[in-house]
């Protein structure tokens, strides 16, 4: 007698070959669709939300592409979160990742058809990730200590992540901003004291670096436009109405007259916390929450510039410029740290009015205000300048680099190859498929890049043969070229965590040979 | 019967709306039910053993959960049927007693089910069925015990416990560095075991994962590690031998809980409230730095006000971190937690050697590391891996690996595995039945029958002949009359377990064994099924 139902209702289940293929088919769909926008010569997609609005987004970003996706099928989620964590870790190569894991488990299926059983293909594909990583790890170059040759490879890095990206045009000037701005960290990779300024207008090779810091305010009506040498106070404080906090307090009187009074002493109260801050012998004061007109008016008077409303990272970021410390209370004046600056002034930037400090104290933090013709430009600028901005920093700590251009993935190919020679067993057959599946990403650059990719790779493969060479895909010329002369480089550590998470997650998917779905939680009509 | 006549012939309901309930009976019911325990269990079957396959879960909100562990799948599955939900319950007794063997189980009941149903084909009585299989879980735990092996290991020789949880992990995705983790599983349980009561406290070692990294990268700090960063940025990253206040009370104007109203109708007291609040904050902060706190580590949330205070002041200080975390913070510290300001004292105060901030990736993640502690008890291991599933199934299989070296701490028996154990029982049990008169006899060798259906599995998933292994195996045993032949599953080219290094609890085994057959009794007394009709 048949089971009548395991599950619940709409709850389904998939077996062994119809479950992997539905993860294989998934899994691949995914990576073509993020396919053709790998390379230099890549193509962007348009994304349009179905939210309010249906906002448009044009991006060749990998992880920004699939994390827009609603998608259903479970192996392509995988991708999905690979991609996200690449894009958090290294925040390069996102595209790559799931092309790569795409890759293996399309010659995975045709392991799997040829009757070879996916724990094989697992170990095989293992083996073979290691020795890539080997590979990679024999050939890196590591300049940490010649100053001038690390930031020409920062430089060419920065190059090589953006030359694929909307600002290949101008690469070479944000290349130089990206690399100037990360070495102002001085090695920390907290990318928030870089801040980007995005402003519609001019063109995007106006954009520019700027030392000092922009806060993009406003200056308070009546207040002076310019300063120099300004004491800066950076606050987090209540001046709308500074209630009293403590709970159930609550006015409670009997005529009109007490009202007034009590109004009286709130004001009173609020001009002492003025004359308090204005006692700590400051030409500026910029707070993070709103300022009200009565005290925006004292300090008016005091000639002090007062500042409302600045963004919490905006304060962050103030505070770590200026050197000053974000203050709360003011009772003590001798011993809070404020901040100083040579000038603050109003700029223009288009025909929006912002707030420059400039001659800071500690040059941590920066701004690079991006200017283009429009927002979509802009908003893809500002995320392939913040992978240039990633990939940097996490290079400014793990140094080694590598060639680019396909120069890593034909470098790992011949040594894995290699490998299954030597491996006795089926597992060779998975190894070599490993191999051809790290072929496939020079193939698709070049096939994007409308190149005969069939010719160049079997070329590329015999300069690879000849022991130390530098060949690569040159996309520009169409032809195998020396990425050393043509200074294309990559990050090792983008590669190394592209290699490890796609063979990661193409493991996870081969290791799966059920799928069971449960019903989908049903969501309220709000209509 | 569901419809009676009275003593004046007039018909009354036993069984409301007949026609609208459906209704299994006798030999019907327990077929129907035994299939449905055995669905669940084919589900299960392929997952066993190190060359097991995964199953890949998607709950109701889309979210994706891959795993190789017995329990997980059941819990996830959303199974509707009732014995479906008898076989998910079993799994999970497993889980939380022992922790490990959770796909064991299943598959282990499930082919007691088989064989109990070609038994009630030939006209068994059930309840016959059931006391059979008593008897055999009898024999089988009573001859595990014979078999099994006590091994020494100390606090400073570990190594057989190493091996024990590497047999554990080697079934799951991180079988690639299963060494690695099982010698971190194995540090951490270690760390925190009593060896004179011989009993660990599971709640000391936390489990903490982040995305990012390899699963090589994966480490144990001898402290703990929050999720938390300090609560005002320009506090310092790092506090050297640090004494840390912890609290349960916010930085916050006092709320009393009763329900009360401050009236201000005077300027005179919004005045005195004023100035009353702002020494509050003052106070509070006072009394930490009084006792020579360095380091605040609260459950609650600050005042804008109280946190430039605190920076102020240079008192570091952490807000929101939870209450589990909150106790191991205070186990480890060696401090205590304190509800009150006023009960604050020099005393209760926790000590750390360091305490550090630390930055992961590129997004603005910070966690809080402390660290050299003053009781080191309590430890965290931090999973790092390529993307949130295998975080996850990380987190379940060292969960599973530090179950299995607790309970070797426990107990230090064990029993080989790869099917040896299995095997064995079996054999002792086939030798055994025949000395028992009457039906009883026929269930013990279905029992016995029913065992060998594990290594068959294991030599299924394998890719090996089952049949063909298991007879040459199962011979290979009565020959040599050793019972650490199992199945070779890695290829390895031995089948005896002891030179493989694949070890499996004793306690672990025996309650696979007691549980299954636990519930296959209980199935098999099941004669009437009632299920309420659709609505």
């Amino acid at each position: 007698m048949a089971v009548e139902r395991l599950f619940k209702d709409e709850a389904t289940e998939e077996k062994g070959e119809r479950a992997r293929m539905a993860s294989f088919v998934g899994a691949m769909a995914i990576a073509d669709l993020v396919k053709t926008t790998l390379g230099p010569k890549g193509m962007d997609k348009i994304l349009q939300s179905t939210g309010r609005g249906h906002s448009v987004t044009v991006t060749n970003d990998g992880a920004t592409i699939l994390k827009s996706l609603h998608i259903d099928n479970p192996a392509a989620k995988v991708l999905i979160d690979i991609s996200k964590v690449q894009d958090d870790e290294v925040g390069d190569g996102t595209t790559s990742v799931v092309v790569l894991a795409g890759e293996l488990l399309r010659e995975a299926e045709k392991l799997v058809g040829s009757k070879i059983h996916p724990m094989t293909v697992i170990s095989g594909y293992r083996m073979a990730a290691e020795c890539a990583r080997s590979a990679l790890l024999d050939r890196v170059m590591d300049n940490k200590d010649d100053a001038d040759k690390f930031r020409l490879d920062l430089m060419r890095i920065a190059m090589t992540t953006l030359s694929s990206k909307i600002l290949s045009q101008d690469k070479e000037h944000f290349a130089k901003l990206a690399v100037d701005a990360v070495m102002r960290l001085k090695g920390s990779t907290n990318l928030e004291s870089i801040q980007i300024i995005k402003k519609a207008g001019g063109s995007l090779k106006d954009s520019f670096l700027d030392e000092g810091f922009i806060l993009d305010k406003k200056i308070g009506l009546g207040q002076p436009k310019r300063i120099e040498n300004a004491n800066i106070l950076v606050a987090n404080t209540a001046m709308d109405t500074d209630k009293v906090k403590i709970y159930g307090a609550r006015v409670r009187v009997d005529s009109m007259s007490k009202v007034a009074q009590i109004e009286g002493a709130e004001k009173e109260k609020m001009r002492e916390k003025v004359q308090k801050i204005i006692g700590h012998g400051i030409n500026c004061f910029v707070n993070r929450q709103l300022i009200y007109n009565f005290p925006e008016e004292l300090f008016a008077d005091a000639g002090i510039l007062a500042i409302e409303h600045a963004d919490f990272d905006g304060i962050e970021r103030l505070a770590l410029v200026t050197g000053g410390e974000i203050a709360s209370t003011f009772d003590n004046p001798e011993s809070v740290k404020l901040g100083h600056c040579k000038l603050i002034e109003e700029i223009m930037i288009g025909e929006d009015r912002l707030i420059h400090f400039s001659g800071v104290e500690m040059g941590q933090a920066c701004t690079i205000v991006l200017r283009g013709a429009s927002f979509h430009v802009l908003d893809e600028a500002e995320r392939s300048l913040h992978d240039a901005l990633c990939v940097l920093s996490q290079t400014v700590n793990d140094s080694r680099v590598l060639l680019g251009g396909g120069w890593p993935e034909m470098v790992m190919a011949k040594a894995v190859d290699e490998l299954a020679r030597k491996t006795p067993g089926k597992k060779s057959h998975a190894i070599e498929a490993f191999s051809r599946a790290l072929l496939a990403i020079p193939t698709t650059i070049a096939d994007n890049a409308g190149l005969d990719s069939a010719e160049l790779i079997a070329q590329l493969r015999a300069e690879h043969h000849k022991e130390e060479s530098n060949a690569g895909i040159d996309v520009i010329t169409g032809s195998v070229g020396d990425m050393a002369e043509l200074g294309i480089s990559e990050a090792f550590k983008v590669k190394q965590a592209v290699l490890l998470s796609a063979t990661e997650a193409a493991e996870m998917i081969l290791r799966v040979d059920e799928i069971i779905t449960c019903a989908p939680r049903r969501r309220e009509d709000r209509m | 019967m569901a419809l009676a006549f009275d003593e004046y012939g007039r018909p009354f309901i036993i069984l409301r709306e007949q026609e609208s309930t459906t209704r299994l009976r006798g030999l019907d019911a327990q077929k129907a039910n035994i299939s449905a325990g055995v669905a669940v269990a084919r589900i299960l079957r392929t997952s066993l053993g190190p060359k097991g396959m995964d199953k890949m879960l998607q709950n109701p909100d889309g979210d994706i959960t891959i795993s190789n562990d017995g329990a997980t799948i059941l819990e996830q599955m959303d199974v509707d049927n009732q014995i479906g939900k008898l076989m998910v319950e079993l799994s999970r007794s497993q889980d939380y007693e022992i922790g490990d063997g959770t796909t064991g189980v299943v598959v282990m009941a499930g082919a007691l089910l088989e064989q109990a149903e070609r038994l009630l084909e030939r006209g068994i009585h059930p309840i016959r069925v059931a006391e059979g299989f008593e008897i055999s879980s009898r024999i089988a735990v009573a001859h595990l015990e014979q078999i099994a092996h006590k091994f020494e290991f100390s606090a400073t020789d570990t190594e057989q416990l190493v091996q024990t949880c590497m047999t554990t992990l080697s079934s799951k995705i991180v079988k690639r560095c299963k060494r690695s983790l099982a010698e971190i599983a194995v540090k951490a349980v270690m760390a925190v075991a009593d060896l004179e009561r011989k009993d660990v406290n599971l709640d000391l070692i936390k489990v903490e994962g982040k995305v990012g990294r390899r699963l090589e990268d994966t480490e144990l700090i001898h402290g703990i590690l929050v999720d938390k960063d300090m609560s005002h940025p320009q506090m310092p990253k790092q506090i050297e031998d640090a004494k840390i206040a912890i609290l349960t009370c916010p930085f916050e104007p006092p709320k009393p809980k009763t329900k009360h109203k401050v009236d201000i109708d005077t300027v005179e007291k919004f005045q005195t409230l004023r100035l009353q609040e702002q020494k509050y904050f003052d106070d509070m902060i006072q009394k930490c730095k009084d006792v020579g706190a360095t380091l605040v580590i609260c459950q609650w949330g600050f005042d804008d006000e109280a946190n430039h205070l605190l920076m102020h002041r240079n008192l570091p200080a952490v807000r929101w971190v939870g209450g589990v975390e909150l106790e191991l913070i205070a186990i480890a510290t060696g401090g205590r937690i304190v509800p009150r300001f006023q009960e604050l004292t020099p005393e209760k105060l926790g000590k750390a050697g360091l305490v550090r901030e630390k930055a992961f990736g590129t997004t603005k993640d910070r966690m809080l590391y402390i660290e050299h502690c003053a009781n080191s008890r309590a430890v965290t291991i931090f999973i790092r891996g390529g993307n949130k599933m295998m975080i996850e199934e990380t987190k379940r299989s060292i969960h599973d690996a530090l179950c299995v070296a607790r309970n070797l701490i426990r107990n230090n028996s064990i029993v080989y595995g790869g099917g040896a154990a299995e095997i064995s029982c079996s054999i002792a049990i086939e030798a055994a039945a025949d000395k028992y008169p009457g039906v009883e006899q026929y269930a013990i060798r279905a029992f016995a029958d029913a065992l060998d259906s594990v290594p068959m599995a294991l030599a299924e998933n394998s890719g090996l002949q089952p049949i063909e292994t298991l007879s040459a195996v199962k011979s290979q045993q009565i020959k040599d009359n050793n019972p650490c032949c199992g199945i070779d599953c890695n290829d390895i080219g031995t089948n005896d377990m002891r030179e493989q290094n694949v070890f499996e609890t004793l306690i672990g085994k025996q309650q696979q064994m007691l549980l299954a057959t636990q519930v296959v009794k209980m199935i098999l007394k099941i004669d009437d099924v009632i299920s309420p009709s659709e609505y």
